[in-house]
């Protein structure tokens, strides 16, 4: 359903990705991992259309998106959760879901009965409807930001390091959803530092390098690659996706 | 006049330009709710309301209700022009550029206020022919009643947008985070040029309606610009209701001091609580949760 070809994308001089093709099929968990400062946030954002790529091209089912503003891209059914949250602190639970649903807002009945079944989901988010969002604790925000973000109806859900930032069980809890989000016909694709986490709920990966794909494949041989595990699956990295 | 009368008639002027510093200080809060940018050219919005409605009513001699809704208008696309022709085009600018640049603004107006009207202060008749009658021996003028009841009626519709409109929220979403915004879809430059608009308009409106009881001419718009200034800081920036306390508390100061202890120290006042403000709280006296939770 997406697909990327040798996108390149420049902070002024800076040549932050260096041609980056990847796929991402109907269905699918596909993750992007990568240390710091790898290109990771700047791949979603271009995707997203909040960074436009100098060279290379995005289709999203077929139709061109490299050059749509980002509001038309999630019209399209591209929603982003991203890095940090960036949660709408000033402004209460409720109103930052139905901000999830601005580009869809003429439909308000299907805004109410999505509030509804999202919160009947996650309670947590029905006891703090007319609380400000900025005083929720980390994973409450996480799980308002999956949830700003399922307002908009995606076809494809982008997640930036939704564990940041949380504790072990939490970044269980939410690894949980996005299973279940899969579960639905939801497609994913899941950047995160937790490499091991990520390639245990994925189907495939693709390994970022300053800028670069240097690998890509199925998570079975991903797991298993001798530089992965150097590298990103270290000793005494830890496990949180283990039942 | 005994006492009492007096005391009276200073509290109704004090509140009566209160309410138009609270309608400046919402002007400033709009804007700065959406882009976090302070326009210093809010003031020049009162004074262009109060001269074009000048033109209107004492030049074109249209009734009150054609000029009013006509100068509201021409104001209101300044306010848009100042959007799409001095802040949009800056790529990438920073807060303090499009402050100073609101500046600019700011004086490009007066000096074309200046070109057109002179130096000369306009009158406007009063909107309602009624005498002024009297309330524990106070004189009251009926326009004063026109400023607080528009007063009333702008805070109340400006709350209801904020908080029950899908705009609304996507405008105060806006000042949030402008990148998770347009993630969500949101036009953020339409939001910005929309608080420019309402801005403009909302200047306008108290141009219009103080103007028949203060005159107005092209150089008031800085003083009107601090004092509404002054109560949005005062009420906490980004706080409508706090703007609407604090512009009422700035107005009765200042007029009770000007009765009781000199006209001459009246300006001066709406300074002073500005820089006791930012001295001991600068984060404002009235403004609830939400504005503790912005960046400054
Ligand atoms: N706004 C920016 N302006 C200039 N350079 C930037 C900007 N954002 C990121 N970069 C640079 O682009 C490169 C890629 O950054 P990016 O944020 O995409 O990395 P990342 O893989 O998401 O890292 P992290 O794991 O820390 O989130 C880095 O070298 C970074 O310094
Ligand atoms: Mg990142």
């Amino acid at each position: 359903m997406l697909f990327l070809r040798s996108v390149h994308t420049y902070y002024d001089s800076i040549h932050a990705l260096k041609g980056i093709s990847l796929h991402v099929k109907e269905g699918e968990i596909v993750t992007l991992i990568g240390a710091n400062g790898a290109g990771k946030t700047t791949l979603l954002k271009t995707i997203c259309g909040l960074i436009k790529p100098r060279k290379g091209s995005i289709q999203f089912y077929g139709e061109d998106i490299t050059n749509l503003p980002a509001e038309s891209i999630v019209r399209r059914g591209i929603s982003l959760v991203p890095e940090g949250r960036m949660v709408f602190s000033t402004l209460s639970v409720e109103a930052n879901l139905e901000m999830g649903a601005f580009s869809r807002r003429k439909d308000k009945n299907q805004m109410k009965r999505d509030i509804k079944n999202l919160t009947s989901r996650f309670p947590i988010l029905k006891e703090r409807m007319n609380q400000l969002a900025g005083t929720l604790s980390g994973g409450e925000q996480q799980i308002l930001a999956i949830c700003r973000a399922l307002m908009a109806h995606p076809k494809l859900l982008i997640f930036d390091e939704p564990s940041m930032g949380l504790s072990p069980i939490l970044t269980k809890e939410i690894f949980k959803v996005i299973v279940g989000l899969r579960k639905e016909g939801r497609t994913i694709l899941l950047v995160e530092q937790n490499a091991r986490a990520a390639l245990q709920i994925a189907d495939r990966g693709y390994v970022l390098e300053t800028g670069k794909i240097i690998l890509e494949g199925d998570t079975e041989y991903l797991l298993n690659h001798k530089e992965i595990q150097r590298a990103y699956l270290g000793k005494g990295y830890r496990e949180v996706w283990e039942e | 006049m005994n006492d009492t009368a007096q005391l009276v008639q200073y509290i109704l002027t004090g509140i009566t330009v209160g309410a138009i510093y609270a309608l400046v200080g919402l002007g400033y809060n709009i804007i700065y709710n959406v882009t976090e940018v302070i326009n210093f050219a809010q003031g020049e919005f009162v004074v262009l309301g109060g001269l074009v409605m000048v033109f209107m009513t004492n030049t074109l001699h249209l009734s009150l209700p054609v000029g009013f809704f006509l100068t509201v208008s021409v104001v209101t696309i300044l306010g848009a022009l100042m959007d799409k022709l001095t802040i949009e085009p800056i790529k990438d600018a920073n807060v303090l550029t499009l402050i100073i640049i609101t500046i600019a603004v700011s004086i490009i107006f007066r000096g074309l206020a200046m070109l057109i009207w002179g130096r000369d202060p306009y009158a406007l008749p009063a909107f309602s022919k009624a005498p002024p009658f009297t309330l524990f021996h106070a004189i009251i003028q009926p326009q004063a009643l026109w400023v607080l009841g528009i007063t009333t009626i702008v805070v109340i519709l400006l709350s209801l947008f904020f908080r029950f409109t899908m705009m609304g929220k996507a405008m105060l979403a806006c000042a949030d985070s402008p990148e998770a915004s347009r993630l969500m879809g949101i036009p953020v430059k339409k939001m910005v040029l929309i608080s420019f608009v309402l801005s403009a308009a909302i200047g306008a409106v108290a141009g219009i309606v103080i103007t028949p009881i203060s005159l107005m001419e092209y150089d008031r718009g800085a003083l009107l610009g601090l004092k509404g200034f002054g109560a949005s800081i005062l009420g906490g920036l980004g706080s409508f209701s706090g703007a609407v306390i604090a512009g009422l508390i700035l107005g009765l100061i200042e007029s009770l001091c000007a009765g009781y202890v000199s006209s001459g120290y009246k300006d001066a006042i709406a300074l002073i609580v500005l820089l006791l403000v930012l001295f001991v709280k600068p984060s404002g006296f009235f403004a609830g949760k939400r504005a503790s939770l912005k960046k400054f």
